[in-house]
């Protein structure tokens, strides 16, 4: 089935997400829309999947126009889509949930559950899924998850499969899983837009780029593009990938975490044990897959959480058992992994989220009462320093795009004498150039002495910005990776991160490479040329 | 979700009161002041509608529509006219009256019925824009009203400071009621609705019972009432004996100016504003937030006992077990009309004074049964809590956020997205 848009524009109010957009997907082809957030690629699926009427164009299916009036009109015509966030009923069973909204019936009007299971695994076979039509979806991992949902699309004859950020949620193997998938998919005549801002799976995976920037199509590429060149369409200017920065220089071990074991409610040891130390001036990654116990530790040690048993020190005091308050005035810097949630509040100016850890500091306060004058100077001069861009202080945060959003938070948190600097997550959902900016200031921060601890479940951050890479597995140590010695291998990590111990992982990785480490080496060997 | 906060007792029994709640709580305090005015006029339209429909003329002439009509809508236009006119004039203004001092003793009228109003309401707007669901303030009154005339009639002190006494006592009532669900509230993550609710019948019937005792009853009465406030401990009138105005509409005054240097100026209501925000954010950032929602309890709690001295030391000047009519209930719609905002809700405190205070004209001389009134207020809010409605009706713009069809994440996906 070919898939064609024809000068889609949807404005929201003066806001022109879409700006006479054309695009053309042939049957058979990976296409990737490539665009940083923000950028109108997620307008642009919704109008192609009928949440949105289009405020002009045409969307043309094997070349007749078609109009939809809702996602059961696209459905109708082929297009299925797999949302980033998925559209899964958590207590119900693969089958019921692939049937859902479209269950066969037997004669007594009954659900016709055996029908249904027929249904998917005819499909889970044939393209080699290993889904089990009765398992709970709750219970299934999260790539397993990402496949009945491709189930879903496909049974209901998916021509076209939009693939919404597919791989934001998978560890580098499951995305590779992905990948395989999405090329036998082609094979079989399905098409599939691929959206996405990560430059090196649509290098990997598409056969054609288009890239969008604010609303408009700025241009479309082939996939031998090199990064670089891909990103700098998508930002609109050129841009350095990678953080330049020296070798970091560690000086005495700062915080020390000693046999860490945190409990949540229900529980289970979500940290198990846990021991590593951090350096000043040096940038320490905890690299793990989302859930494996890193965020009960930065809030452990925050004082979110109490710990079970173990010691975290920091220059020699003890932080366990301390209010937050008591550990944000030793010095510790927060970037929470949840901006919107624990970073900011949306409903206040950005001058007041600027002073949110802050307010009743001499610097803003006198006594009991506020000083609104130096709240704002203070605004005025740190929105200027990180470059946070608001149409005034006064703005409400929440109204902010996130990467602006996360420079408030930076700049609350290193405004003030730091001795360890936590940040969680600290780009996800960035746009390339906040990315840019973020990991800048966090390496200057460590440039200064600082002892930096990053979380982060991206390879590419932890590989940009660590100097020494902890992987986290159930609450486990898998093991410690020297960052400045050599490239890390990715391959290596990504199965640290999946609990395969590290000598393990390095021989595995040696006999069989994801494609995407495969890229890595690849880049790697051009560049040695 | 891997985020676990250390309130669990909390978190299991809000999950899904709270997100409705605060949701429709942020949707009243967001939307602006046309909507207020435009929802304010639509309940006085419909409840036209009411009064027209109540009217015996309107009935008489309906009978006859169809031979002559302009009967019917003559009839309809008189009723609703008139009560209305009525209404104004016995709350701002009465331009028949016969002298100067009874021309204006109506709007004298409606101020003093808006300082109870008033003060609950600031005190409910306080807990509102903390994000807690202050629903106590019957209670709160009633025991404020109860500290506060224990102390006038039971102590004898100089002037001054018997009144002074009195109206500290009150604030400490109310606190100490509002303060119980706060602190339930840090403590155990009980809802603070359910428990606020709950000590308003408490204080009902502890007022009832009270009214039984020898300390609180009048010798020789057999109604339940208290002893007569002593006249050291009345707040004084402002306009002389021929009007209620008491200086309790000063300390309204007084509340109002606090409250709003309490919430936007000092450290502390910038915490209690961090809180009702977002108390994720709050908490991370390094707030006590369950030591917050005790103090923001009792602050409003105070506002409240505030409102019980008006009552007991300014307008009834003894103890009954309907002091606080129902001031409390009333408090909560003026502090959603005032938007939670200081300026709002006395502003909102002195309509809904004018209205009760209309309400009794009007019911006098059109026979317009008070309870009107009651039904424009309850319309007020429903619309107010309805600005998608009232926008549609005068065809308002919508605010101009941006249409999301946000995929609401089913909670597997949460887990996995997080």
């Amino acid at each position: 089935m070919k898939l064609e848009l024809r000068g889609i524009t949807k404005r929201f109010g003066t806001l022109v997400a879409n700006d006479h957009i054309d695009l053309v997907v042939e049957p058979g082809e990976i296409h990737a829309l490539l665009g940083e957030n923000g950028a109108g690629k997620s307008t642009l699926m919704n109008v192609l999947y009928g949440f949105y009427d289009p405020d002009e164009g045409q969307i043309l299916v094997d070349d007749q126009p078609v109009t939809f009036t809702g996602p059961g009109d696209a459905m109708a015509a082929g297009i299925g889509m797999v949302h980033q966030h998925f559209m899964l009923v958590p207590v119900f069973t693969v089958a019921e949930n692939v049937v859902l909204g479209y269950e066969p019936t037997t004669s007594g009007g009954l659900i016709d559950l055996p029908e249904a299971r027929r249904r998917v695994k005819e499909i889970s076979d044939r393209f080699g899924f290993d889904v089990d039509p009765d398992a709970m979806v709750e219970d299934l991992p999260v790539g397993a998850q990402q496949r009945v949902e491709i189930i879903k699309a496909l049974s209901r004859d998916a021509k076209v499969l939009i693939l919404d950020e597919p791989t934001a949620v998978l560890t580098p193997q499951e995305t590779d899983e992905l990948i395989a998938i999405m090329r036998q998919l082609k094979a079989a005549g399905t098409s599939i837009v691929f959206i996405t801002h990560k430059l090196r799976e649509v290098r990997a995976v598409a056969d054609r780029i288009t890239v969008i920037r604010r609303g408009k199509v700025v241009g479309s590429a082939d996939p031998q593009s090199s990064e670089t060149e891909l990103a700098s369409l998508m930002v609109g200017r050129s841009v350095s990938l990678g953080v330049d920065r020296a070798a970091a220089q560690p000086g005495e071990v700062a915080l020390q975490v000693r046999d860490l074991t945190v409990l949540d409610e229900a529980g289970v040891r979500q940290v198990d044990g846990i021991s590593f130390d951090v350096a000043r001036g040096e940038i320490v990654a905890i690299a793990g897959v989302q859930g494996n116990g890193q965020t009960e530790l930065t809030e452990v040690v925050l004082g979110l959480q109490p710990a079970l048993a173990g010691s975290v020190t920091l220059d020699g005091k003890e932080l366990l058992g301390r209010s937050v308050k008591e550990v944000l005035t030793a010095g510790v810097g927060f970037v929470p992994e949840d901006r919107t949630e624990d970073g900011i509040v949306a409903d206040f100016s950005v001058a007041e989220n600027l002073i949110l850890d802050l307010y009743d500091t001499p610097a803003f306060a006198s006594g009991i009462s506020l000083d609104p004058a130096k709240v704002r100077a203070n605004a005025e001069q740190r929105t200027v320093e990180f470059d946070v861009r608001t149409p005034s202080v006064d703005a409400h945060a929440g109204t902010l795009s996130g990467g602006n959003q996360q420079k408030v938070v930076l700049a609350r948190e290193m405004s003030r004498p730091l001795r360890l600097l936590i940040a969680s997550q600290p780009t996800r959902g960035l746009d390339v150039g906040s990315i840019e900016f973020v990991h800048k200031r966090i390496v200057t921060e460590r440039d200064s002495g600082t002892p930096v601890i990053i979380v982060s479940t991206e390879l590419d951050e932890v590989l940009d910005l660590a100097d020494r890479i902890v992987v986290m597995y159930r609450g486990r140590i898998v093991g410690t990776v020297d960052a400045s010695a050599a490239t890390p291998d990715r391959d290596v990590l990504g199965l640290m991160m999946a609990g395969v111990p590290q000598e393990e992982a390095v021989k595995q990785a040696a006999s069989h490479h994801t494609v995407l480490g495969e890229a890595d080496i690849e880049a790697a060997e051009e560049e040695s040329e | 979700m891997n985020a676990a906060p250390d309130v669990p007792a909390k978190d299991a029994q809000d999950e899904r009161l709270e997100p409705r709640l605060q949701g429709a709580l942020r949707e009243m305090l967001t939307s602006n002041w046309l909507v207020t005015v435009a929802a304010l006029l639509l309940a006085l339209i419909v409840s036209g509608v009411l009064i027209a429909a109540a009217d015996e003329d309107v009935h008489t002439t309906a009978s006859y529509l169809f031979a002559r009509p302009t009967d019917f809508l003559s009839a309809v236009w008189n009723s609703v006219w008139h009560a209305y006119v009525a209404l104004f004039q016995g709350a701002i203004v009465d331009p028949t009256a016969s002298t100067f001092a009874k021309a204006v003793r109506p709007l004298t009228e409606t101020m003093t019925w808006s300082v109870p109003l008033i003060l609950a309401g600031l005190g409910l707007a306080v807990g509102f824009r903390a994000g807690l669901f202050n629903i106590g303030a019957q209670g709160q009154i009633i025991l404020g009203a109860v500290f506060g005339g224990y102390i006038g009639f039971a102590f004898g002190l100089p002037p001054v400071l018997h009144l002074l006494l009195a109206i500290i006592a009150a604030a400490l009532g109310g606190a100490i009621w509002a303060g119980i669900a706060g602190f339930l509230k840090a403590r155990t993550g009980a809802n603070e609705v359910i428990v606020t609710i709950m000590l308003n019948n408490i204080a009902v019937y502890l007022v009832a019972y009270l009214l039984t005792t020898t300390a609180f009853k009048r010798e020789g009465s057999n109604n339940p009432q208290s002893p007569p406030i002593d006249s050291t401990a009345i707040y004084p009138r402002l306009l002389g004996d021929d009007f209620r105005l008491h200086a309790g509409f000063l300390l309204a005054i007084v509340a109002t100016v606090f409250v709003w240097w309490l919430m936007d100026r000092s450290t502390l209501g910038f915490q209690f504003r961090a809180v009702g925000a977002n108390p994720s954010a709050a908490r991370t950032a390094g707030i006590n937030i369950n030591r917050i929602y005790l103090l923001v309890m009792i602050t409003s709690g105070a506002l409240a006992g505030l409102a019980g001295s008006a009552q007991v030391l300014g307008t009834e000047k003894v103890l009954t077990a309907g002091v606080a009519a129902s001031f409390g209930f009333d408090a909560i719609t003026v502090a959603l009309l005032g938007r939670s905002k200081p300026l709002g809700t006395f502003l909102a405190g002195l309509l809904f004074g004018a209205l009760r205070a209309g309400g009794f004209a009007m019911q006098s001389r059109t026979g317009t049964p008070i309870d009107i009134v009651l039904v424009v207020q309850s319309l007020v809010v429903l619309f107010i809590a309805a600005p998608p409605l009232v926008r549609a009706v005068f065809r308002l713009p919508s605010p101009g956020r941006r249409q999301q069809i946000s995929p609401t994440p089913a909670p597997v996906t949460k887990e996995a997205a997080a």
